[in-house]
């Protein structure tokens, strides 16, 4: 579904990727893992269109189509969704009327008729269940005064309603207590299928315990160190990160021979 | 960075869709103004002899004063003498009726979206449409006149109606109110009256199209509606300019008259040429409203909608005098490039129980520059008089400027005034995050921009209201960054 490939991205003139590999299959969870100032959120970021990240090389193709070309619009309705790690408020935008226009948006594009305000009222009523999200806060402003959990809840209902093929998680556990994260993990549980892929971008193992990735890779200084299954997580969670630095310094590649190397002369 | 960036900069540099000329052939008197103008132009409409006094004593009065220099605006000095105060679209014979209106004026008001003819048939809106300084049509008349209502151009008025003229004519906005109500006073050459009897609810929103085409020419209409007791009218007023080099001089006064329970609803929306991107061009709308509600329980309120104009500087107000009367003002003001505006109201309370709302929404977008200016007054003897007034501002990019300056005196101890007011900017974060769930540029600013206005929009009669929302999508989706 998605391919990168010797991907470079800079903001100003830093380098912040520095040579991403990463191929993700319809029905694949995918975990991103490093500390901060890695590069994950601008993974996320990069492959949503955000324009603060100049891409300097390489290839990010979806669906066999260059996505780089691709316009942040486009992307969302070609059936990307990047859960935002700092979702944005809209101040004096209903959050209902908003995702009504967001839907319609990728209905269009899909050829589909737009939905009436009925089968969207229904449609909300039954999702917004999914993610526990307080239902006064669907006719409020966009974000507007919400809670940090709240808005975080807000980003995975708005996914539960949009239906992405592929969606980023960036950050999604950040700033919630253990019950919101639970029950937002659940959301985001509820919505895995065979045909939808996820890029679960986290600092922390405690997210994967709820959400249980397939694959998770370590980024370090802007590429992947190391890549493996969920184990991978609770052995990050162990060690922290600090080995990681000799791990950039003796390799670029995530073969595991060449980590276990980093390790053992990191000590 | 920028393709949303380069997006948001064609669509700010639209261009203005009524910019066009109309090739008509006009009868001007010459640049300038002295007494044989004012005497030229009350001759022309042949008017009494107390209306011709009235003009001279404003001309003299205007000129002893001095221009205003408080507006937080800016602009090279006007020379008053290289204006045209009368231009009017030569017409052979007096009109019968709309098929002697030149073709091409007809054709005008069509292309501006206002067809005569179909107004006439269809949408049950009655119109009075001035065109630089003339009114040309007036529909519906026969049928408003079956109820007694009187709707048409100040000057056949001034022929029909003098009494009820020569009335309320500077009653609410003397001749001597300010710099731009005393030269109106003195030049003012159309516009429209409207006069509902007691008791009757006007059936249909009254509206007039303003339009200036003449180069070099001033616009100076002055519209009087007076309301008697227990009566009702909506009325709308659009303007459009062609696109100029020069700046164009507009100062209308608007007179409204409310008595014991009536209610005057006014809305605008205001889109005269604004000027190009660079600031070259466009309106000077100076122009006074007010409205006295005289009678106990009686209603103003005026919604506006401004996107037009290089410089707004209007204050809609209200003077509840009778008891229990209730002013309403409902503003949004837009400025694009180099646009500017100074504008708000004031609200004078001075029978029992009055009260007042005031919510204004400032937009602010390239190097535009939003002043809402507005004054609550509160009398002696206004015991429970109650104020309400918010003003937002919303900015769109880094070079565009919002100012408030919200002026309140409060003389009776039992009164209630409140005031709020709030910032925010659109910011690219926000289209980004639009964009993100699939929703275009375009589509995010006007979301944004409508979400902010809609308590204002929401107070426009439904037609108005469609145009006003295309109006603030063509005027604001620019210079977000």
């Amino acid at each position: 579904m998605l391919e990168i490939k010797g991907l470079k991205a800079r903001v100003e003139d830093k380098e912040i990727l520095r040579g991403i590999d990463l191929a993700i299959r319809a029905g694949e969870v995918h975990a991103l893992m490093g500390p901060n100032g890695s590069g994950k959120s601008t993974l996320a970021n990069v492959l949503a269109g955000r324009e603060d990240f100049e891409v300097t090389a390489g290839t990010v193709t979806y669906d066999g189509a260059d996505l780089l070309a691709c316009s942040p619009e486009e992307r969302a309705r070609k059936g990307i969704f990047l859960a935002f790690q700092y979702p944005v408020e809209i101040p004096g935008v209903n959050n209902t009327y908003f995702l009504k226009a967001a839907l319609n948006a990728l209905r269009e594009a899909r050829g589909e008729p737009e939905l009436d305000s009925v089968d969207f009222l229904q449609l909300v009523r039954e999702r917004v269940k999914l993610v526990g999200l307080d239902e006064t806060l669907l006719q409020r402003p966009v974000n507007a005064g919400f809670s940090g959990g709240e808005k975080k809840r807000n980003e995975i209902f708005q996914m539960a309603v949009l239906e992405p093929r592929f969606a980023i998680l960036d950050e999604t556990d950040s700033g919630l207590d253990i019950d919101a994260l639970r029950s937002v993990a659940d959301g985001v549980n509820r919505l895995r299928s065979p045909a939808r892929a996820m890029l679960v971008v986290t600092h922390y193992e405690r997210l994967l315990e709820y959400i249980v990735p397939d694959f998770v890779h370590v980024l370090h200084q802007g590429r992947i160190v190391r890549s493996g299954g969920k184990e991978l997580a609770r052995e990050l969670e162990e060690r922290g990160y600090a080995w990681l630095d000799g791990a950039s310094r003796n390799g670029r590649s995530a073969a595991p021979a060449e980590k276990s190397a980093a390790r053992k002369s990191k000590g | 960075m920028a393709d949303s960036n380069r997006d948001i900069e064609a669509l700010a540099n639209r261009e203005y869709k009524y910019g066009f000329v109309t090739e008509i052939d006009s009868e001007t008197l010459p640049r300038g103004l002295n007494e044989e103008i004012v005497r030229a132009i009350s001759e022309r409409k042949t008017e009494p002899e107390w209306l011709l006094e009235w003009r001279l004593k404003a001309l003299r009065h205007w000129l002893g004063m001095t221009e205003p220099s408080w507006p937080n605006v800016r602009h090279p000095p006007i020379d008053y003498q290289d204006i045209i105060y009368y231009s009017a679209p030569k017409q052979k014979a007096r009109l019968e009726n709309l098929d002697q209106v030149d073709p091409e004026l007809l054709a005008t008001f069509e292309k501006l979206g206002i067809s005569l003819e179909e107004q006439k048939r269809l949408s049950g809106v009655a119109v009075d449409a001035v065109f630089d300084s003339v009114s040309v049509a007036t529909t519906f008349k026969d049928k408003l006149a079956e109820l007694g209502i009187v709707f048409c151009s100040f000057s056949e008025a001034v022929q029909s109606h003098p009494e009820l003229v020569q009335r309320y004519l500077g009653s609410v906005v003397p001749y001597t109110d300010n710099y731009f109500a005393s030269l109106n006073s003195a030049v003012f050459s159309d516009g429209s009256f409207c006069y509902i009897p007691a008791g009757v609810r006007c059936p249909m929103e009254l509206s007039t199209y303003f339009r200036i085409n003449a180069a070099n020419t001033g616009q100076f209409e002055r519209t009087l509606i007076v309301a008697e007791p227990n009566s009702y009218v909506s009325y709308l007023e659009g303007c459009t300019a062609p696109m100029r080099d020069t700046n164009q001089l507009h100062a209308a006064v608007v007179e409204l008259v409310a008595l014991e329970r009536a209610q005057i609803k006014y809305s605008t929306v205001q889109n005269w040429y604004p000027g190009d991107k660079d600031g070259k061009g466009g309106i000077y709308n100076f122009v006074t409203k007010r409205g006295a509600c005289r009678g106990r329980g009686s209603k103003i309120s005026w919604t506006q909608v401004e996107t037009g104009s290089a410089i707004t500087w209007k204050y809609p107000s209200c003077i509840l005098q009778g008891d229990d009367s209730v002013g309403e003002f409902h503003s949004v003001a837009v400025t694009n490039h180099h646009q500017q505006a100074d504008t708000g109201t004031k609200m004078v309370h001075i029978g029992k129980n009055t009260r007042s709302t005031i919510i204004s929404k400032g937009i602010s977008a390239g190097r535009g520059q939003n002043t809402y200016r507005g004054l609550v007054k509160v009398q002696k003897g206004a015991e429970g008089a109650r104020n309400f007034s918010q003003c937002d501002s919303l900015l769109l990019g880094d070079r565009c400027g919002a100012h408030t300056f919200p002026y309140i005196e409060v003389k009776n101890p039992t009164a209630k005034v409140e005031h709020e007011a709030t910032t925010s900017r659109i910011g690219e974060d926000q289209i980004f995050y639009c964009n993100q769930r699939g929703i275009s540029t375009e589509d995010a600013v006007t979301l944004i921009v409508n979400g902010f206005c809609k308590e204002v929009l929401s107070e426009l009669p439904m037609e108005f209201a469609v145009e006003a929302r295309n109006l603030l999508g063509i005027s604001l989706e620019g210079s977000v960054g």
